[in-house]
């Protein structure tokens, strides 16, 4: 009796919460395109409020865009007999192709580790690297080199400070998505907190797919390679051919 | 103007794009290469992942190399029949080559193996070939010294199954093209090129081809060897850019078209003392990331480990 009273109560639990969000995005699809050269979403919202503001810390608020996952591998080079050769290498489970986190203001001061423990919100948290102990010799320097390599490709950011809240209610955030876009579905997820620890969420997803000719020439080159090798080699010969007869006709 | 690849998955400046596709189509025109030891480099180095950029340089010099043919035929430089018994033996290195990459990529060193190949044969055939043609420039420097013959008889001459190939003006035994062809080939798969550097320079210097056949005959050969490797691509691994290929295609027949103009006019020592110094270039720069300490030692790739 008193199990299925908690079970309720934890049911309830969101119903009660003071504060929760409503949120939109200005795209929930993006179109990769020959002409696609990044994208700019803009993740915009508000507080509801049945009560007043409750008491206590400020409000603030987290914005995370996560593409999709894909298990990778990690390669460490050393010095072998003089050249410079891959030796050691890791696979980790699965590492975004695409995160971004945009928050109020500096993580430690708005975020406890507990809260991103349990939510899985700064990019170490959201990369399950399982088991990687065993693979090689100082394994956390390839989780490191992880982070670093995609962050400088800018598919890994930490935008602090560029959520805007307005009056502790209105907050937008601007993420721009890189133009080496992976296709897939990218999740938007939206956190309020107070105190350091989420007070609600909210979970929206954008598709990015390819279109057009994109689409076409991904698919052929997938479901029918043969045809799509020959046709390749046909454009080729017709390229070479007519290149070579249109000298022909410039020089006559 | 911005391009996004449909199969590379990357944006790129479609006239960087086509400037490559010239620059090396021009190269390939002027010195009867393929082109595929300088493209699939540039490719990685503007950010093409290294799987698409061999598979889409290998379709690219295939209509480079038919530009190329159809500009030789004109002027007689293609010998036709020294071409087919090439290819056979080509086909079957390239087979060889192809089983052995894959035993490499079992291994999980086919990067080192494909860098070290490529240090190790264009460094050799450079060196090689800058070494004969300064010297045979000074021979034509000095009108006194002795003419080197053009038809020296050696043990070559005196294997079996001869044959007559007119238009290079040789009678030869078609075991030695056969071993080029299939060397060639093989180093092909391994090096995802046509070949051409290495074909060149055997046929002068092993087979005693007029320079005259050498460069058609070559590009002949490159179109089919680089036809095999783009179709296995497409086939295995889906690497083939459709989009990419065309824009290198467009730049590069132009510059085929203009390297071939080009090439007829330079000294046929002049042209081998360029291309060895190209190869020489090429392999320097890539002896010198195996053995600078690079920035990063890691490297992130999506997927498992074969």
């Amino acid at each position: 009796m008193i199990r299925a009273l908690l079970a309720l109560l934890c049911l309830a639990a969101p119903a009660l919460a003071q504060e929760t969000i409503v949120s939109g995005l200005s795209q929930n699809r993006v179109s990769i395109t020959a002409d696609f050269d990044g994208s700019e979403i803009l993740i915009y919202g508000a507080v509801k409020r049945d009560t007043p503001p409750p008491e206590g810390g400020p409000l603030e608020v987290i914005v995370t865009v996560e593409g999709p996952s894909t298990p990778v591998t990690v390669r460490r080079k050393a010095r072998v007999a003089g050249i410079w050769v891959n030796t050691d290498a890791v696979v980790v489970d699965s590492a975004p192709s695409f995160y971004a986190v945009a928050t109020t203001g500096p993580l430690r001061h708005i975020l406890s580790d507990t809260e991103n423990l349990r939510h899985g919100i700064t990019i170490e948290r959201v990369i399950r690297a399982v088991g990687i102990t065993a693979e090689a010799e100082r394994s956390g320097e390839f989780l490191l080199a992880l982070l670093r390599v995609r962050s400088n490709e800018d598919r890994y950011r930490l935008l602090e400070g560029r959520v805007e809240l307005t009056e502790d209610t209105l907050f937008r955030a601007d993420v721009v998505l890189p133009a080496n876009l992976t296709e897939g579905e990218y999740k938007v997820r939206l956190f309020l907190l107070r105190d350091k620890r989420v007070i609600a969420s909210q979970e929206r997803l954008i598709g990015v797919r390819k279109e057009g000719l994109e689409r076409f020439i991904f698919n052929l080159a997938q479901e029918r390679p043969l045809i799509y090798g020959l046709l390749s080699l046909l454009m080729a010969a017709i390229a070479g051919w007519g290149a070579a007869a249109a000298f022909r006709l410039v020089r006559a | 103007m911005q391009l996004y690849l449909p199969i590379a998955e990357v944006s790129v400046n479609a006239f960087l794009i086509l400037g490559l596709g010239g620059i090396v189509g021009f190269l390939s025109g002027m010195f009867g290469v393929g082109g595929g030891f300088l493209i699939t480099p540039l490719l990685f180095f503007i950010g093409v992942p290294p799987a698409v950029a061999v598979a889409t340089g290998a379709n690219q010099v295939v209509a480079s190399s038919i530009s190329g043919v159809l500009a030789q035929l004109k002027r007689k430089g293609v010998d036709f029949h020294m071409g087919g018994v090439l290819l056979v033996g080509g086909v079957v290195g390239s087979a060889i080559g192809v089983w052995v990459f894959r035993l490499m990529t079992a291994a999980g060193q086919v990067d080192l193996f494909v860098q070290l190949s490529y240090v190790v044969f264009l460094g050799l055939i450079g060196a090689m070939m800058l070494q004969e043609s300064l010297r045979s420039l000074l021979r034509t420097r000095k009108p006194g010294a002795p003419v080197r013959r053009s038809h020296v008889h050696s043990w070559v001459h005196g294997l079996p199954l001869k044959m007559k190939f007119r238009a290079s003006g040789l009678y030869i035994s078609v075991i030695p093209p056969l071993l080029i062809g299939a060397a060639v080939g093989f180093l092909a798969a391994i090096m995802g090129v046509g070949g051409g550097f290495i074909m060149v320079p055997a046929m002068i210097y092993l087979l005693g081809m007029p320079t005259k056949v050498v460069i058609g005959t070559s590009l002949f050969q490159i179109i089919f060897v680089t036809a095999f490797t783009t179709v296995m691509h497409a086939v295995t691994s889906q690497t083939v850019d459709m989009l990419l290929a065309l824009i290198l295609i467009l730049g590069g027949v132009v510059g085929a078209q203009i390297g071939t103009r080009v090439g007829v006019r330079l000294k046929a020592e002049q042209l081998r003392i360029l291309l060895s110094l190209l190869v020489l270039a090429v392999s320097v720069r890539i002896a010198v990331d195996l053995l600078i300490r690079p920035d990063e030692l890691y490297s992130v790739a999506p997927g498992v480990l074969p």
